[in-house]
């Protein structure tokens, strides 16, 4: 009985989430005492960060959205069995797809926003069915395509934003902004309210995301599919069911909801984007996202608003001249020891079951 | 110790043999004597423990309790070697031999004769061929594994457990992919080599073979020891009936029926394999309703491409597929499902569930996106687990009440079971079946037996391939052998003969 209960929360997966979160930060801090920084202070000024003020817990919200966004991106392909690693490239065409717009078509004002989000999607589907379309078509490896479509649109991006019509004229290296009716700020009454001037509908857009994407998985036949095909792609077409629709399908989805998480963040936060000079990683810290949040889409808003606060706690660090990259070194950790879980789990299992053979 | 009620040596003596698996007991105290020149059949149901007790006594497992005699001598097998040193030798299930090696080659493999620093490959084919002269194992020391027979790739095996000079041989399913006429040849070998003194033990599932071969019988039910029995004193159904712990028919039976339409047709079908080899040269065969087909052949002859074939997987190059008439040759499966093709796989893990699905989800692979599963895209659980729950019931899927648990979960021959249950209830014109009941108990083969012929009395059309000839010939009212890429020849299910499926299988000519 005893041993029963116990195997039972051993097996719960959240148990060894939470134990990978710990054991990250328990790594970034030996690297902090290492580096002569006194962990506790770092962590302390991180926490302070993050829930010092209602207004920082609101920031770190307004950051989850383009993660919680790029984070579902990479949990629904995964359940197809695709492993979307160029969430970064899709996630670049949705913010350009939505500046363009925004930009050079004037429309009235919640219109306006809207066509920019749907052009986003449109632009973000297309490049991630492009990869699917190779895969179905020619064989060829999704990730390859993936990671090279990323550069394409990276420097496709640079491209544009240096085109005439578009290139800001008051010196900066970066487009103009986009004009106020496509703005997806929410009205100042929440800014005053909230403390926060950069509160936007990114997050409210990003939570019913997560449902849907959790509806279509769990409730639909499409869903039923896309499973099918994830977990046994050599039964599925036996059953009849069209696996390279399937992939192609899923791959679009997914390059969407990553390019929704580009146009929000230039809808409702930058305005605008810079010319890049590298790329900003919101694609690959979807990856993280995703895997943090066990491939599930409500699982992705927890780990999603963890990230975002983590990034925007993490930008303080520099004040204790801690480098932010703290932050990234902890959140790499955690997937380490995330991907380590089975062969952990498997460990403690036996151990726990050796006890009740005897 | 060291003699028995025969007065003959004991060579291997188990006590009390215990092998646990954290809670799980594999083996629950087993007892085994095997004497000097007999054969010792270890029979038992597929997951009984007869491989734990094996692997324990080849030191591949060391056992939680119980005790080891080889000739009155306690000892410890903690590894192969060990038990090689003892003299046991083991031939295992899935030949270990390396194809573009010779014979010879293979046989000295891990323990070659050295003469200075080279091999002394002329020294060993001189062992070789005495061993295959005394113990009539014929073989060709000089050619190469990938140009030989199964059953002399066989005799390799053999004569390598011998060359080790091992006094007590394992079989583990020796004749799991032999033709009749090999069946013959080993029991033949297994004869001369306990007349040399050898003792065997031969693990089995096959009745005949030990009715054919072995002097005791040693049955293991659920990894407890239930008898030690002597063969020439018990029929099959008794020897089936202890192994399975209740009466069991192993005759399916089968009423007369006159067939009806011709359901499927296959004309002049060629296709080549992904290396681009031609595999079906030229097949022709056809089904009529209320009719099993079995075709029989042995593995590799175009069995597999036929059934992907028809089933939509795979691309044919010439030739027709009719069913009620429509050409269907290259149909999606999809399409082929919908003209009437339902099939039981012959991997059931790979092709016939999706492991991680639950029970509820899989019963309806084919059929999710209609009412009542599905409305408007959105699934109806209710009516899935419903759907599931009467299934579970009325096939007596097990554990009872697994509609969400995955499939992956549940033992083989349940796994079949969610298969049998969802194609039956498909209710196509034909059902295809390849190697329904491989890898099943008794039980559960006798419930696969008696669904195939339920849907043929039905009046569908039912192609059996199988490797398995006595299946094959248990349930099939017209047999068609498949050789090289044709069928090799047809005869009536009630006049078949062994030997001459076993020449047409083998590719010579029937009388």
């Amino acid at each position: 009985m005893k041993s029963g209960m116990k195997q039972k929360i051993l097996k719960s997966p959240t148990l060894y989430t939470l134990l990978s979160i710990a054991l990250g930060f328990l790594l970034g801090a030996i690297l902090l005492f290492l580096i002569g920084v006194n962990p506790a202070v770092a962590y302390g000024k991180l926490w302070n960060g993050i829930f010092g003020k209602p207004k920082f817990v609101v920031y770190s919200i307004v950051y989850a959205a383009p993660l919680i966004f790029t984070g579902l991106s990479v949990a629904f392909s995964f359940r197809t069995g695709v492993f979307n690693i160029g969430a970064e490239g899709q996630y670049i065409m949705g913010s350009l797809a939505a500046l363009v717009v925004g930009l050079l078509v004037p429309l009235p004002a919640p219109f306006h926003a809207i066509v920019c989000l749907l052009s986003a999607a449109l632009a973000g589907g297309l490049w991630g069915a492009l990869a699917g379309l190779l895969k179905v078509k020619k064989g060829i490896n999704e990730v390859l395509s993936y990671i090279m479509l990323n550069w394409i649109a990276f420097y496709f991006s640079n491209y544009v934003i240096n085109q005439k019509a578009i290139h800001t004229e008051q010196g900066a290296d970066a487009s103009r902004n986009i004009l106020k009716s496509a703005s997806i700020r929410m009205p100042e009454f929440f800014s005053r309210l909230s403390g926060c001037t950069d509160i936007h509908w990114g997050i409210v857009l990003a939570l019913l995301a997560a449902l849907l994407i959790w509806f279509i998985m769990a409730k639909t036949s499409f869903g039923y599919q896309l499973r099918a095909v994830g977990y046994s792609r050599s039964a599925a077409e036996y059953a009849g069911i069209d696996s390279k629709k399937v992939f192609l399908l899923s791959m679009g989805i997914s390059g969407m909801l990553a390019a929704l998480g580009g146009a929000v963040q230039v809808l409702g936060m930058a305005e605008r984007i810079a010319q890049f000079a590298s790329q900003e990683g919101y694609g690959f810290q979807g990856i993280t996202v995703a895997l943090i949040g066990g491939t599930n889409p409500i699982g992705c808003i927890f780990s999603g608003l963890f990230y975002g606060a983590m990034k925007y706690g993490g930008n303080k660090l520099t004040v204790v001249n801690v480098p932010t990259e703290v932050v990234n070194i902890i959140m790499g950790t955690i997937i380490i020891f995330i991907a380590i879980t089975p062969s952990v789990r498997t460990v403690l299992l036996r151990a726990v079951r050796g006890e009740g053979g005897k | 110790m060291g003699s028995n009620m025969d007065g003959k040596t004991v060579v291997i003596e188990m006590r009390g043999i215990v092998k646990r698996f954290g809670d799980f007991v594999a083996n629950d105290h087993i007892d085994l004597t095997l004497h000097k020149g007999e054969v010792l059949a270890v029979l038992g149901e597929n997951g009984a423990g007869k491989s734990t007790l094996m692997n324990v006594l080849y030191g591949m497992y060391r056992p939680t309790e119980g005790v080891i005699r080889i000739e009155g001598k306690e000892v410890e097998i903690d590894s192969p070697e060990k038990a090689i040193a003892l003299g046991i030798g083991m031939v295992h299930q899935h030949f270990m031999l390396i194809p573009p090696f010779s014979v010879t080659e293979n046989i000295v493999l891990g323990s070659e004769p050295r003469k200075g620093i080279s091999v002394d490959l002329a020294g060993a084919r001189k062992k070789i061929l005495e061993l295959s002269e005394s113990y009539n194992l014929k073989v060709d020391p000089d050619a190469k594994i990938e140009d030989i027979s199964v059953g002399m790739q066989q005799r390799v095996e053999i004569l390598k457990v011998l060359y080790r000079g091992a006094k007590i041989l394992i079989l583990d399913e020796p004749t799991a992919s032999l033709t009749p006429q090999e069946i013959d040849e080993l029991m033949e070998i297994i004869r001369s080599l306990t007349a040399a003194g050898k003792s065997i033990l031969l693990i089995t599932h096959k009745l005949k073979e030990i009715k054919a071969s072995s002097d005791h019988c040693m049955i293991i039910r659920r990894g407890k020891y239930i008898d030690t029995v002597k063969v020439s004193e018990h029929t099959e159904d008794e020897l089936a009936s202890l192994m399975v712990g209740r009466k069991v028919s192993l005759r399916a039976e089968k009423e007369e029926r006159n067939p009806g339409e011709t359901v499927l047709s296959v004309k002049e079908l060629r296709a080549r394999d992904y290396r681009g080899a031609e595999i079906l040269k030229g097949l022709s065969l056809s089904i009529r309703g209320g009719e099993i087909l079995g075709l029989a052949g042995i593995d590799g002859n175009g069995q597999s491409q036929l059934v992907e074939i028809l089933t939509g997987l795979s691309k044919a190059e010439s030739g027709e597929v009719r069913m009620g008439g429509e050409n269907i040759l290259n149909h999606t499966p999809r399409d082929t499902f919908l003209k009437g093709v339902s099939s039981i796989p012959e991997d059931r893990q790979k092709h016939g569930l999706v492991l991680d699905f639950t029970v509820a989800e899989n019963l309806i692979l084919q059929n999710f996106g209609q009412r009542p599963y599905s409305h408007r895209g959105i699934l109806n659980k209710g009516a899935i687990r419903k759907h599931a729950a009467e299934l579970i019931e009325r096939f007596d899927i097990r554990p009872s009440g697994c509609e969400e648990r995955p499939a992956g979960q549940l033992s083989g021959g349940n796994q079949q079971k969610v298969i049998i249950a969802r194609e039956v209830t498909n209710d196509k014109e034909l059902l295809i079946a390849f190697n329904p009941t491989r890898g099943l108990d008794v039980g559960a083969i006798e419930f696969v037996h008696s669904y195939l012929l339920g849907q043929r009395n039905k009046g569908r059309a039912i192609l059996l391939v199988s490797f398995e000839l006595e299946e094959i010939m248990g349930l099939s009212d017209r047999i068609a052998v498949i050789f090289d890429g044709r069928i090799a020849g047809e005869m009536p299910g009630k006049d078949a003969d062994e030997y001459q499926l076993g020449l047409l299988m083998a590719g010579g000519k029937a009388e």
